[in-house]
């Protein structure tokens, strides 16, 4: 396969492009086919599964340039495969198709987020250079360090701050415009940046922040405004701790976007018959807004609140491109590159163990609604 | 990492049906054309001056990229009136403009070849997966399930230096060659299976849901009729979950387009995408505004055309995990 991929790196961009696809098509195609005659009877067909049981590993194997001995055992052990699914009890051919859906995915995930996930943990109680054990040393270094603890800082003050005002104007702007002409036009251009990458986001800021010594012409929106009031120009990305808010404004004017489209049609959910019968009790439309409509899109809220909260809590694109966590704007998520890429390996690890720490009671809630959801169908 | 994310966490049946609703009544009035002015006027002013601030960043880049360099160095966007004047300039020169390696033009392209076969091939593997879950039956289904789905919130911060290491040293076990590694720098393998794999969780979390929703007389009618999961798949769950796929594969495109962290890990030197170019740029280039500018209209441009030709199913998209179909 190292050959393969070698062979077509060669070629030009659009011709990979095609025959990837291809090549991939084609081995779906195959699976699909196989899967399809799995459960037919008759002694043709299991000599087709029996081979395929046998000869998949074992080219998967060759392919992929183990040594020969290992591909064997891999043969013999696909050829148990046969004989598991042959006597399965929801008969032949059962396991085999379960299998040949499920596979793929769960390989990839398997040898691509479990086994790393795992790496990295065992990497943060290691030494640089993941030889030696270490214990916590790596985490102590982290919270004893001002360095570190300015860095957990500013990443709980970008998860408490960029849910909250990003939901606040989203849900502002939603009602503002809800059913008002040119509603669709309105949405469109807070929706916006959130087509634009992180990396373009941070562009177009960092231009908006830009500053020329006082004697020159303002190319920076943001200092002009400030020089049209009479003040100085300020060097919004040098100056801790505010400059980290200036980066936080740039997730907040993309994640907008996502609130307002899911709150503006959680608002039109709102049952209209509420809200007439509120305004014949006679309130007005702040009351309404307040009692009526927030209580009823309640868990929209939660919804949206969640998401944007972990998107905060593992922000990097903007940290790394506006200030490269420079002037104490570094945040866990960049840290953890900018470790790794100074070899650190045992601290990067650690940092991706405390973000992972630190999502984890959001997968335990929401891994717990599911089971819920699940045991009602 | 991108901006867009659908909703990816389990919602109740009251929340879905409520976003349902509000969907439908979206698209609803956009057919009647109701005409209405805005609540108030204090609201329209306030929705305005969100507008316009909500705009005027990029607006801003977009002028400047097409103004002369001297005038971008020395005058603000905002005179353009008193300075007038646009040129294409910048955009020839940024195309051949890079680091060592690569100019912006190659990097452009680099970005299309990453991103469609990382867009096509998670979706189809998380098809295949999600119908699993959906329609055969198999012990501790559940628990895989919310397996797949934690994974999902996993940082990929977890996952990227041992990934890393496998494609470049492979697999030993006992000095035993179980997988020898990829060909690294030069080729785009690294990306694709990397991107592959982070979107698995989300991709077969969302799908799930879509093609759990089909009617299972219809399953039923064609189990009868003689056909195996493979043409029940092929020829039933593909093109009836087709809408749903579709959103998923415009997001997909965009997470990868878009997408930073994963570039600077897998793809070095020559097949670095655009945006691994820009970030390295942008340090460098510091003061060349008329450059960067530029640079980053190239950039963003695609999923622009994306985001406006395509705004329905994007939105419907970002709500495909509440409301299903």
């Amino acid at each position: 396969m190292s050959q393969f991929l070698g062979w077509i790196a060669a070629l030009p961009a659009w011709l990979q492009i095609v025959l990837v696809i291809a090549a991939f098509g084609a081995v779906i195609a195959l699976l699909l086919f196989f899967i399809e005659i799995a459960p037919r009877t008759g002694r043709r067909y299991t000599i087709i599964r029996l081979s395929v049981c046998v000869l998949v590993p074992l080219v998967a194997m060759l392919l992929l340039g183990s040594v020969f001995w290992a591909a064997l055992i891999a043969a013999v052990l696909g050829g148990l495969f046969f004989l598991l699914d042959y006597r399965s009890r929801q008969g032949a051919g059962y396991l085999f198709q379960l299998v040949g859906f499920l596979a793929p995915a769960v390989i990839l995930l398997a040898i691509g987020l479990i086994y790393p996930t795992i790496g990295t943990t065992i990497q943060a109680f290691q030494d640089n250079r993941s030889r030696n054990f270490v214990g916590f040393d790596n985490f102590i270094w982290i919270f004893t360090q001002p360095y570190g603890i300015r860095v957990v800082i500013n990443t709980i003050v970008w998860v408490l701050v960029v849910p909250t005002l990003s939901t606040i104007f989203g849900l502002a702007y939603a009602a503002f415009i809800d059913k008002s002409r040119g509603e669709k036009i309105f949405k469109a251009l807070v929706f916006m940046p959130m087509a634009i990458s992180f990396v373009g986001a941070s562009i177009i800021w960092k231009f908006v922040y830009d500053a020329k010594p006082a004697d020159q012409d303002q190319i920076g929106l943001l200092n002009q405004i400030v020089v049209w009031f009479g003040g100085q120009p300020v060097y919004w990305l040098q100056n801790s701790p505010w400059n980290s808010f200036f980066l936080i404004v740039v997730l907040i004017w993309i994640q907008t976007g996502f609130a307002m489209v899911i709150l503006s049609a959680a608002i039109k959910g709102v049952p209209a018959e509420q809200l007439e019968a509120a305004e014949l009790d006679g309130t007005n439309a702040w009351q309404r807004f307040m009692n009526v409509t927030v209580p009823g899109i309640r868990s929209s809220l939660i919804v949206v609140l969640t998401t944007i909260s972990i998107a905060s809590l593992k922000v990097f694109d903007i940290v790394r491109t506006m200030t490269a966590g420079t002037n104490e704007t570094s945040v866990i998520a960049n840290e953890m590159y900018t470790q790794w890429k100074g070899f650190e390996t045992g601290r990067s690890a650690a940092f991706a163990v405390v973000l992972f720490l630190l999502v984890m009671p959001i997968i335990v809630y929401n891994a717990r609604q599911i089971k819920k959801q699940r045991e009602i169908r | 990492m991108s901006a867009v994310t659908p909703i990816d966490l389990p919602i109740d049946r009251s929340t879905e049906k409520q976003l349902a609703r509000g969907e439908a009544r979206i698209e609803h009035t956009a057919a009647k054309r109701t005409k209405r002015r805005l609540t108030s006027r204090t609201a329209t002013i306030a929705a305005l001056i969100i507008a316009i601030l909500w705009t005027t960043p990029t607006f801003g880049l977009l002028i400047s990229s097409l103004r002369p360099a001297k005038e971008v160095a020395t005058t603000g966007w905002w005179t353009i009136f008193s300075n007038w004047g646009f040129t294409f300039d910048n955009y020839v020169q940024v195309l051949s403009a890079g680091n060592t390696q690569l100019t912006m033009g190659e990097a452009f392209l680099n970005s299309i070849a990453i991103t469609l076969p990382a867009t096509v091939i998670p979706l189809v593997i998380a098809s295949l997966a999600a119908y699993a879950f959906a329609w055969i039956d198999f012990k501790g289904k559940d628990w895989v399930f919310i397996g797949v789905f934690a994974l999902q919130i996993v940082p990929l911060q977890m996952a990227l230096v041992p990934l890393l290491s496998l494609f470049s040293r492979g697999i030993n076990i006992g000095g035993v060659v179980l997988f020898s590694g990829l060909n690294q720098g030069t080729s785009y393998s690294q990306v694709w299976i990397a991107h592959t794999i982070f979107a698995l969780p989300l991709a077969i979390f969302l799908l799930h849901n879509f093609v759990s929703e089909i009617p299972r007389e219809l399953i039923e009618a064609a189990r009868v009729d003689g056909a195996g999961h493979g043409q029940i798949f092929f020829r039933i769950i593909l093109p009836l979950t087709m809408p749903a796929i579709a959103a998923f594969g415009i997001f997909q495109f965009l997470w990868v387009w878009n997408d930073l962290l994963v570039a600077l890990v897998f793809a070095d030197g020559t097949v670095a995408p655009i945006t691994k170019l820009l970030a390295e740029v942008t340090g460098k280039y510091g003061q060349e505004w008329h450059l960067l500018t530029a640079g980053a209209f190239i950039a963003i441009v695609i999923p622009l055309i994306v985001f406006f030709s395509l705004q329905r199913y994007f939105v419907r998209g970002l709500l495909a995990g509440s409301t299903k179909g």
